[in-house]
């Protein structure tokens, strides 16, 4: 196999979380079929970013512009599609985070390449597993072009851990930025101090059931006395009571944490496949028919009013006794 | 304003995934417009009609659907919500991918010239999010993925596009022709802003709209077109081949439990997570 080009966002001087999912599946792709892992990192900032990403990568390829001070698909994609090219790879990757899932499939028209999204696992040099149908179905395709773009579901790959020493990083010309007429307006940005949803051990999901946004803060309270990220339903976040990068599902974050809230979530097929790869789940639920129930490793059957206050007391109990 | 609409059927998620000789079992299933798609026609509307009134002075929809024959039921569909004229390249599901689509669609944008394509961000089926950007990419135009709201420009010449993003919502502007991808909340009740549809109209915010039986009666005389993959320059020949098809394990069993300390104490000793 030729060599992986692992596209790394980042974030100030270091890489973001995602990015070492991405990391982990180039290191096993390359272990197991041949090849090199060289991460890409592409904008403003990059080479600040480039020692961090040197400790997880053989070779870093750095490309920074003052024409590309902002993301663009439009000003991305071509940079990245002439380094494939320019550094034999014959597998583009990226985790599946908005960035990623897109600019890649951009990459790929540019190379002529048949994609896969959102990977599992890769099985041969051109054969993947990824979740179909809200994840209720997992397919493997082999994908016949000669070079083949794919995005890793961030879930499925443990980060990649630090190797020995640090690799090379080398610098490229970003050549002619043209965005086609597109700008970067603003971006209104939802500033958090809790994890990322993407990589926390504990996340604590409200739903339609939770009524206001002012109600999440019990559950806001819970998540900071644990650590956890939160998350909600498309029911809460359309509803506008928290903002839409809350959204746990098939169209929203994919999440796998050790222990997951879902509090007055009824289990919709499409919020299940957000959460369904968490190791712990509980339910907390007023009516015990609901599907949620069925994933549930524990489930109970009560009012949140009542029920997130008792369950704030008992966790602080516990720790308190420890 | 000339929108094209690439749509496609996807079985009704809420049905059981069945396998059968090692790929999903479709014999019988019963089919829905993709969801997301139903929304693009819907953005497409809104785009161009007085919500308040429900009337349109300009413009054309035209939905395009690469797909099996059975398909021309969900692509009139389309049309009773309010599309104009459709173009249907019959083929089999096998026979395609994304690159192939995108070939057609290609073509078809040739031919017709639309000022904007306006697609679903993902089809339910594959949930592979690929060919919008795609299509994009190959045509040299720029792309605004899983716009939550648009805001036409007076002179119609760009579109500011809220773009649901890790960590916030980003900005977008584009400039007509361009590849607009949709996403949940495009059919919130003011994510569409267009010029024409009054400030104070708020939409049912419920989803797409449903075709009223005005609409079925109309989508019946509509014209649809009908081709093969030949006649738009592309071949059945995809570079994606499924191999298998596999249910995931389900979850063991879980268990009800009476009240919220045996909740805590079975979360610390049993399953070890606090
Ligand atoms: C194309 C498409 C994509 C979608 N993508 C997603 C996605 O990514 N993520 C997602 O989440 N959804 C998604 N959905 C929506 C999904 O189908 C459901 O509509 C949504 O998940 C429902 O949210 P909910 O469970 O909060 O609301 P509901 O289904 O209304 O459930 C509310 C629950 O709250 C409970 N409840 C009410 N009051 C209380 C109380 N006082 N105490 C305890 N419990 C209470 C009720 O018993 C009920 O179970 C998608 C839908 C479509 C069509």
């Amino acid at each position: 196999m030729g060599n992986i080009l692992a596209l790394c966002e980042f974030n100030g001087p270091t890489l973001r979380s995602s990015a070492l999912a991405n990391l982990a599946f180039a290191r096993a792709a390359a272990t197991a079929h041949g090849g090199e892992v060289i991460a890409l990192l592409v904008g403003a900032g990059a080479q600040a970013a480039s020692a961090d990403a040197a400790k997880y990568a053989p070779k870093v390829i750095v490309v920074e512009d003052a024409g590309l001070a902002h993301y663009l698909a439009e000003t991305y994609a071509p940079i990245v599609a002439r380094l494939a090219n320019e550094n034999g790879a014959t597998v583009v990757s990226a985790t599946a985070t908005a960035q990623g899932k897109d600019l890649l499939p951009r990459v790929a028209a540019l190379l002529d390449a048949g994609m896969a999204s959102d990977i599992a696992s890769m099985t041969a040099k051109d054969t993947f597993v990824r979740p179909i149908l809200s994840g209720n179905a997992l397919s493997t395709v082999q994908i016949s072009t000669p070079i083949v773009c794919v995005t890793v579901r961030q879930t499925e790959f443990e980060p990649a851990t630090e190797l020995g020493s640090a690799g090379a990083v080398t610098t490229a010309a970003a050549g002619a930025i043209d965005a086609l007429g597109a700008t970067f307006d603003r971006l209104d940005a939802q500033k958090s101090d809790r994890p990322d949803l993407g990589d926390a051990k504990v996340v604590v999901s409200g739903g339609r059931g939770m009524k206001t946004g002012e109600n999440f803060k019990v559950l806001e309270e819970l998540a900071d006395l644990l650590g956890a990220a939160m998350g909600a339903s498309r029911a809460a976040t359309d509803a506008g009571m928290v903002p839409a990068d809350w959204q746990v599902g098939q169209t929203g974050k994919i999440v796998a944490p050790n222990l997951y809230f879902a509090v007055a979530i009824s289990g919709a097929i499409q919020h299940l496949a957000g959460m369904k790869g968490s190791k712990t789940i509980v339910a907390i639920n007023k009516n015990k028919d609901e599907p949620i129930f069925q994933v549930a490793d524990y489930g109970l059957v009560a009012e949140w009013e009542k029920a997130i206050p008792e369950l704030i007391s008992e966790i602080k109990k516990l720790k308190a006794s420890r | 304003m000339k929108i094209l609409v690439p749509v496609k059927r996807v079985p009704d998620p809420t049905q059981k995934a069945k396998i059968k000789d090692g790929h999903i079992d479709l014999t019988g299933a019963s089919w829905i417009v993709n969801t997301f798609d139903e929304y693009a026609v819907e953005t497409a509307l809104r785009l161009l009609e007085n919500g308040a009134d429900g009337t349109r002075a300009a413009g054309e929809i035209i939905v395009v659907s690469i797909g099996p024959e059975d398909a021309a039921k969900e692509i009139r569909t389309t049309l009773a919500m309010g599309a104009d004229r459709a173009i249907h390249v019959v083929t089999k599901d096998s026979e395609i991918d994304a690159l192939v689509v995108v070939k057609v669609l290609q073509s078809i944008i040739a031919a017709e010239k639309p000022d904007l394509v306006v697609m679903g961000k993902q089809a339910v089926d594959g949930d592979a999010n690929q060919v919008g950007q795609m299509l994009a990419g190959k045509l040299g135009w720029a792309q605004a993925t899983f716009a939550a709201t648009l805001e036409l420009a007076g002179d119609k010449k760009s579109l500011l596009v809220g773009r649901e993003v890790d960590g916030g919502v980003e900005y977008k502007r584009v400039p007509v022709p361009s590849v607009i991808t949709v996403d949940l909340r495009i059919v919130g009740s003011k994510s569409v802003k267009n010029g024409i549809t009054p400030e104070s109209h708020n939409y049912s915010g419920e989803g797409a709209r449903l075709p009223s039986l005005k609409g079925i009666m109309a989508a019946k005389k509509k014209p649809m077109v009908t081709g093969k993959l030949g006649d738009y320059g592309a071949e059945a020949a995809p570079v994606i081949k499924e191999l298998s098809v596999t249910l995931p394990p389900p979850r063991a069993a879980g268990q009800i439990v009476a009240d919220v300390p045996t909740l805590v104490k079975k979360l610390a000793d049993e399953a070890k997570a606090l």
